[in-house]
């Protein structure tokens, strides 16, 4: 079978069945959203878990391991105890917003979910249905604008709380979304020109066209990967808690159920954080080096399998996030500001003008994006993929080299640091005291 | 600079941030991946105490069942934290023994001088350390509750034999 025929019958499953429509539609929404709903809370819940089980199993621990086989009750118990907690209202906090402040950080985090193509649509009786909440038509601009009101939970947080650790925790925090909201945009754009589309299904249904887009965009995929990390306010961008210095941040104040909806805010938010970057670069549901799946028409074994293949995706990702958290140290504020205005930002402006001279200079040649040399090589993908490993090589050797984060940040010219060490040695040496 | 800083040497021209992520990541990889764990699983796995630990105290009981303590009141004299409270008594053949014999483990401070000063080998600091208790008058020690006592005694250094062989 030619790909030409593969991709017709990709073509035809798309159109063979019609999307549900009318009252079903309705129902299958709403069980949707309750199924989802209730799987991201225990996803959550068992993420708390994992973070603590990574923690220690790095750190050469055993971590919780108590409640229930192996530990696995210790989300519940948490759960409770968090629950039974006393409810703490500092007297000089500003009331209402104190409230509103964890609704404001929780709900955000949630809904961003709800346009994510988790699977491959399942067919019914009733018709086609979309394996996603709401597929929106942009959906991934709705993305970016309900993830950027997540900080308002966090900046209420700080300033309500009337305490100042709060407050710099919520200042730190509002800065860092800022600074990398704008790199995350842009790397993301890189994304829509090879796809065309800002719906995520569109964009799912190009990966498997043409291929993931995490190798012809390796850049982009990369500062995308960054920014999500700053945007979540995980390690090593966690400065609006940076528990050694600001207690606890934003969140100083709270306890109780109020401490646990900005920890659910922030696991949930790394969810979709990392659903994103699989739908963005990593073909979302579908199937890797199985294009029997990926072609086969709409069934409900292949909902199945691809709705497992996204979970071990997703699940890659939030292990990353762990990974990284437990092994890099918090940036300072000033490396946090610079790293996000000095290189993220132009690396992502120049990023966006190559790839956009790239994608037109594909398009003049007549290169078509489907395009298969010899029926099989994508040689769309693999010219963009070259360029992208090149660029790579320049960015990771050439200019990380002393210049991207060093550690310290403000660099030193050799007549500087001659005259900084002309400095250190006009102290007198340490001698022994007497009696030594 | 008013504070006189410590200016490193460091090779910033050859320092790339990526590279040393990569390296640090690929250590926590490895001791994640590491089936060996450092954690003792407390009350299941219990430290293995060293033969000449000093914990709370046991008084040692002759064949009939009574404690060995004769009451000479070295203890209480060598005490440094005066922690033992000692009343004397004698019997009707003469033997001395003690009326009360109470040891407040809240003040002791483990030094083991009332093993090493007992001439009859009757008190003895122990090789124990779970002595938790609901209150606090639970940490003194009165002769019965020393001579019920069962775990193992420290074995005082000896100079013919300071490495315990």
């Amino acid at each position: 079978m030619t790909i030409a025929a593969v991709l017709m019958l990709v073509q035809h499953a798309y159109d063979a069945q019609v999307p549900v429509h009318g009252a079903p539609w309705l129902w299958f929404t709403i069980i949707k959203i309750l199924v989802v709903f209730t799987v991201l809370m225990v996803t959550i819940a068992y993420l708390t878990l994992a973070e603590r089980k990574i923690s220690a199993w790095i750190q050469d621990r055993h971590g919780p391991n108590r409640v229930g086989p192996r530990g696995l009750f210790q989300p519940l118990a948490d759960g409770l105890k968090n629950i039974m907690k006393e409810e703490t209202y500092p007297s000089a906090a500003y009331g209402p917003l104190f409230i509103l402040a964890p609704v404001m950080s929780f709900i955000p985090a949630l809904i961003t979910f709800a346009v994510i193509p988790f699977a491959a649509p399942l067919p019914t009786p009733w018709g086609l249905v979309d394996m996603s909440i709401a597929d929106l038509p942009v959906g991934f601009l709705y993305i970016l604008a309900i993830a950027s009101l997540g900080v308002y939970g966090i900046v209420l947080a700080g300033w309500s709380s009337n305490n100042k650790y709060a407050l710099l925790g919520g200042l730190r925090s509002s800065a860092q979304m800022v600074s990398y909201e704008v790199s995350m945009g842009l790397a993301a754009v890189s994304v829509l020109l090879l796809s065309g589309n800002v719906s995520l299904s569109s964009i799912v249904a190009t990966q498997i066209q043409t291929g993931w887009f995490a190798f012809p965009l390796l850049i982009g995929f990369f500062l995308f990967l960054v920014a999500a990390f700053a945007e979540t306010n995980r390690l090593p961008f966690d400065l609006p808690e940076a528990e050694s210095e600001l207690i606890a941040g934003y969140h100083t104040e709270y306890s109780s159920m109020k401490f646990s909806m900005f920890f659910i805010a922030e696991y949930s938010n790394m969810v979709t954080a990392s659903a994103l970057l699989t739908t963005l670069f990593f073909g979302g549901w579908a199937v890797p080096f199985w294009t029997t799946v990926d072609t086969a028409p709409w069934h409900w074994w292949k909902t199945l399998i691809t709705l497992v293949f996204f979970m071990i995706k997703t699940g890659f990702f939030l292990f990353l996030y762990m990974w990284i958290r437990w092994t890099l140290p918090r940036f300072r504020y000033d490396q946090l500001m610079s790293v996000g205005w000095k290189v993220m930002l132009p690396i992502a402006l120049g990023y966006l003008v190559i790839m956009a001279a790239a994608v037109l200079g594909l398009e003049m040649a007549g290169i078509a994006p489907t395009a298969r040399l010899g029926g099989f090589v994508p040689i769309y993908w693999a010219i963009l993929a070259v360029l992208n490993i090149v660029l790579a090589i320049l960015v990771f050797v050439v200019l990380d080299r002393g210049r991207l984060v060093s550690p310290a940040y403000a660099r030193v010219g050799a007549v500087e640091l001659a005259e900084l060490r002309a400095m250190a040695m006009r102290r007198p040496p340490l001698t022994p005291a007497q009696g030594d | 600079m008013a504070i006189q800083v410590k200016v490193l040497e460091r090779p910033i021209r050859q320092t790339s941030y990526v590279r040393a992520m990569l390296k640090g990541m690929a250590i926590t990889f490895k001791h994640l991946a590491n089936p060996h764990k450092v954690t003792w699983q407390y009350p299941e796995q219990k430290w293995d105490l060293s033969p000449r630990w000093r914990g709370t105290h046991r008084m040692l009981t002759d064949e009939n069942g009574k404690s060995k303590c004769v009451a000479c009141g070295l203890c209480p004299q060598i005490c440094p934290a005066n922690c033992i409270k000692l009343v004397p008594g004698e019997d009707e053949e003469g033997n001395r023994y003690p009326l009360v014999y109470e040891i407040d483990e809240f003040r002791c401070i483990f030094c083991g001088y009332c093993q090493e000063v007992c001439p009859e080998e009757a008190i003895h600091v122990g090789r124990h350390y779970e002595n938790s208790e609901y209150s606090r008058a639970g940490f003194v020690y009165d002769l019965e509750r020393l001579t019920a006592q069962t775990h193992p005694v420290c074995e005082m250094w000896d100079p013919a034999d300071p490495r315990g062989e």
